[in-house]
């Protein structure tokens, strides 16, 4: 086993080799995070911020589409859709208006990409909506951030304002012609609204509840209108792609899954944080990057993308993370979400945990989502009390199938991602739990300062 | 609904009158807020979330006057306001503290450390989840992935970050707060009070100077991967960014059964709300 699944040491390989992070790391929306004011329009500006918006304003919208498409650019929320192919479904010339909404409620539990990019540099947004709007012929675009981050809100406002003020927002932008205002709309609290049907009708002023589809967003969305809704990250990648050119990007990554992307590692890792790289890189290079797991303790189990994504283990270390790779391991690759947990971690209690999450988050539009979450969450936490029999086991497993694919939206099926996954690979810790007093874990040995007094640590 | 939110006793007989309105000038005022709010839309009902965070701005909860005041603006029943106030967990629906303190207890936060603070603290505050601390200051609860797992555990003070927090620095953060001494955030601006972070999220942005810059560029834990890439060693891990050094005995409250994991005051947790309780069954 090498050093990335058993402990620290050493921070990274000495020279730079085909392994070292300057070969395989490629910051380029975090490209300029260390800097002062990273957020500022001038700042961005001496990035090259704006020129790929020229470039594309020098192109006819439909070529654009056709550009965008080409890149193979796929979204980063989640479900990988090309986001090419999501501006090209937009009719065209129906006579109704077109709308562009971001979906910037981040909330799958261990995603935290867009949060982080939009704090450090909100213009790679801005620039990639004004060029999205373009595309689409679109003169009105939302920002729905989730409300519980204000310091992400107040540079958004401030990113927004100085946009106006620059000439690349409102009448006429830059001289193409193009009319563009942009409204930032904090949500209020509610995983749902990160579903885009849901979000769309949190926008128009109701219970975040997901649609029916079809019709899909592209034909009736926003206030029933044709509307394209794409993840932060999505949007912030084009600017870079114009400017650099479709090449450039299909030379990172793999022919499916083009390009570079935000990967976040957190938990039980000596270095948790964001890690920029082309599509393809594996967990284990990044932890042989950062310094591995935390010292003295090994890898147990991780999502590559977010809770809803079905869990890995050591065994699916050398897995390339892009949507083929992930999904030919079981799983999916989702938000790259790397939640490492070490050998301390109860996966019974981590399981417990994520579905209450979704049980609480459910909207309740569903009938299986909305009381098969509420009967995991009691079953579990009988498991998880010692209390629970071995029938639960099947029980459980049960229940996330009938929740699994049997709702309007993914949440459900989130929902049953984790179930089926611990099951399968951790049946057996369910059964200690059953068959000895309770949880034979100590949560005290999980936290973050559990080896403090032997470690020294700045 | 509101005002006996904590009465669980059936009650029958006459409904509720309706809610009083707000004084001539507060409204006066707030019209002018809401018609701002109200034209950054195409359709005015979209303006209904901003509006419910800016009553909230007024009166540091969402009261039945409030919803009455978006309904009329936006030409709503007060049911449908309220069925979409008590549909967000960011409504409060009592009144609450000035600083709304939120312990990140997802799995990733409670695994890190987030279940022994938030155990720590309904000790050291002596209240519970969703409760206030009698000055009326800190109002305690468990909050979901807040999109910073990369900082874990995490606590959120009217939606400001700390990062990295641990019982002892998390304690000294609600001392800070109830003793008036000011307290900054690990990524965001000085703390204002729940009714100013409000507005802001109603969409009006925070006027005070420096409050955009402060704190910097990125984390530290976002840097990471710039900082390895650039050709940069690893960095220590910073673990207590409040400057101490960390020396606790194990925390007490650290044998959870998720038991502190009773729903919040939403709509599906309150059994006096038609929509009917999904997981009501608490503790």
């Amino acid at each position: 086993m090498t050093l990335s699944t058993e402990q620290g040491g050493t921070a990274r390989p000495g020279a730079p080799g085909p392994t070292s992070p300057e070969k395989l790391l490629a910051p380029v929306l975090s490209a300029f995070w260390d800097e002062e004011e990273s957020w500022t329009l001038k700042t961005y500006q001496r990035h090259e911020g704006y020129q790929g918006l020229r470039k594309a304003l020098a192109m006819s919208p439909d070529d654009l589409i056709a550009y965008v498409k080409e890149s193979g650019l796929r979204g980063r929320g989640g479900a990988g859709f090309p986001t090419g192919m999501k501006w090209q479904f937009i009719p065209q010339g129906d006579g109704k208006p077109h709308y562009l909404v971001v979906n910037a409620d981040e909330s799958e539990p261990g995603t935290c990409k867009d949060i982080p990019l939009l704090f450090a540099n909100p213009h790679s947004l801005i620039e990639g909506m004004i060029i999205a709007c373009y595309a689409i012929r679109s003169n009105h675009a939302f920002i729905y951030l989730r409300g519980e981050v204000v310091p992400v809100l107040r540079r958004l406002h401030e990113a927004v304002r100085e946009a106006y003020e620059a000439g690349y927002l409102g009448r006429n932008v830059l001289g193409s012609g193009l009319d563009l205002d942009i409204t930032v709309h904090a949500g209020a609290g509610a995983y749902i609204c990160g579903e885009e049907t849901a979000l769309l009708d949190s926008l128009e002023g109701r219970r975040g509840q997901p649609r029916l589809r079809p019709p899909f967003p592209a034909v009736a969305g926003l206030y029933a209108c044709p509307t394209v809704v794409n993840n932060v990250e999505s949007i912030a990648s084009v600017p870079a792609i114009l400017n650099r050119g479709k090449e450039w990007f299909t030379s990172m990554g793999s022919e499916k899954s083009p390009g570079f992307t935000l990967y976040s590692l957190s938990g039980h890792v000596t270095s948790p944080g964001q890690y920029e790289a082309p599509l393809g890189i594996t967990l284990r290079q990044l932890l042989d990057m950062s310094g591995g797991m935390r010292p003295g303790h090994r890898l147990k189990f991780w999502t590559p993308g977010g809770s809803s994504t079905p869990l890995l283990t050591e065994e699916h270390l050398d897995v390339p993370l892009d949507y083929e790779g992930v999904g030919a391991a079981g799983s999916m690759l989702g938000t790259k979400a790397l939640q490492c947990f070490d050998e301390t971690t109860c996966v019974v209690r981590a399981v417990t945990r994520w579905t209450e999450f979704y049980a609480h988050e459910s909207c309740g539009k569903c009938t299986p989502c909305r009381e098969g979450t509420y009967w995991l969450v009691q079953l579990l936490r009988d498991i998880e009390a010692g209390t629970g029999v071995m029938s639960d086991l099947d029980k459980l497993n049960d229940i996330a199938d009938n929740i699994n694919g049997k709702s309007f939206c993914a949440l459900g099926d989130g929902a049953a991602s984790p179930i089926f996954s611990s099951l399968k690979y951790f049946r057996e810790e369910y059964e200690q739990h059953i068959t000895g007093s309770g949880c034979p874990f100590d949560p005290a040995k999980s936290t973050a300062w559990a080896d403090h007094r032997t470690e020294v640590n700045a | 609904m509101t005002a006996h939110s904590s009465n669980q006793d059936v009650q029958l007989g006459m409904p509720q009158l309706p809610a009083p309105d707000y004084p001539a000038d507060v409204r006066a005022r707030l019209e002018a807020d809401a018609k701002d709010v109200v034209s950054r839309y195409p359709d005015s009902r979209s303006a209904l979330l901003p509006l419910l965070h800016l009553v909230q701005s007024e009166e540091g909860f969402v009261s039945r006057t409030g919803m009455r005041f978006c309904a009329e603006v936006l030409e709503l029943t007060t049911a449908e306001v309220t069925a979409v106030a008590t549909f967000y967990t960011m409504y409060r629906r009592k009144p609450s503290g000035d600083y709304q303190v939120g312990v990140c207890t997802n799995t990733l936060c409670a695994v890190m450390g987030g279940d022994a603070i938030f155990e720590d603290l309904k000790e050291h505050l002596g209240v519970g989840n969703g409760e206030t601390t009698e000055d009326g200051k800190v109002t305690l609860e468990h909050i979901e992935c807040n999109a910073a797992c990369d900082f874990a555990p995490v606590v959120m003070v009217n939606w400001e970050f700390f990062d990295n927090q641990t019982p002892a620095s998390a304690r000294r953060i609600v001392d800070d707060l109830r003793a008036d001494r000011p307290v900054e955030p690990t990524r965001g601006a000085p703390l204002c009070t729940y009714r100013e972070t409000a507005r802001i999220l109603a969409g009006f942005p925070d006027e005070r100077p420096g409050a955009v810059a402060a704190t910097g560029g990125a984390g530290p834990a976002s840097l990471i991967g710039l900082r390895l890439a650039k050709g940069e060693s690893v960095p220590a891990r910073v673990v207590s960014p409040r400057g101490e050094a960390v020396d606790e005995p194990p925390q007490p409250g650290s044998r959870h059964r998720s038991s502190h994991d009773a729903p919040q005051s939403t709509s599906d947790s309150d059994p006096h709300h038609p929509s009917g309780p999904v997981t009501e069954e608490g503790e």
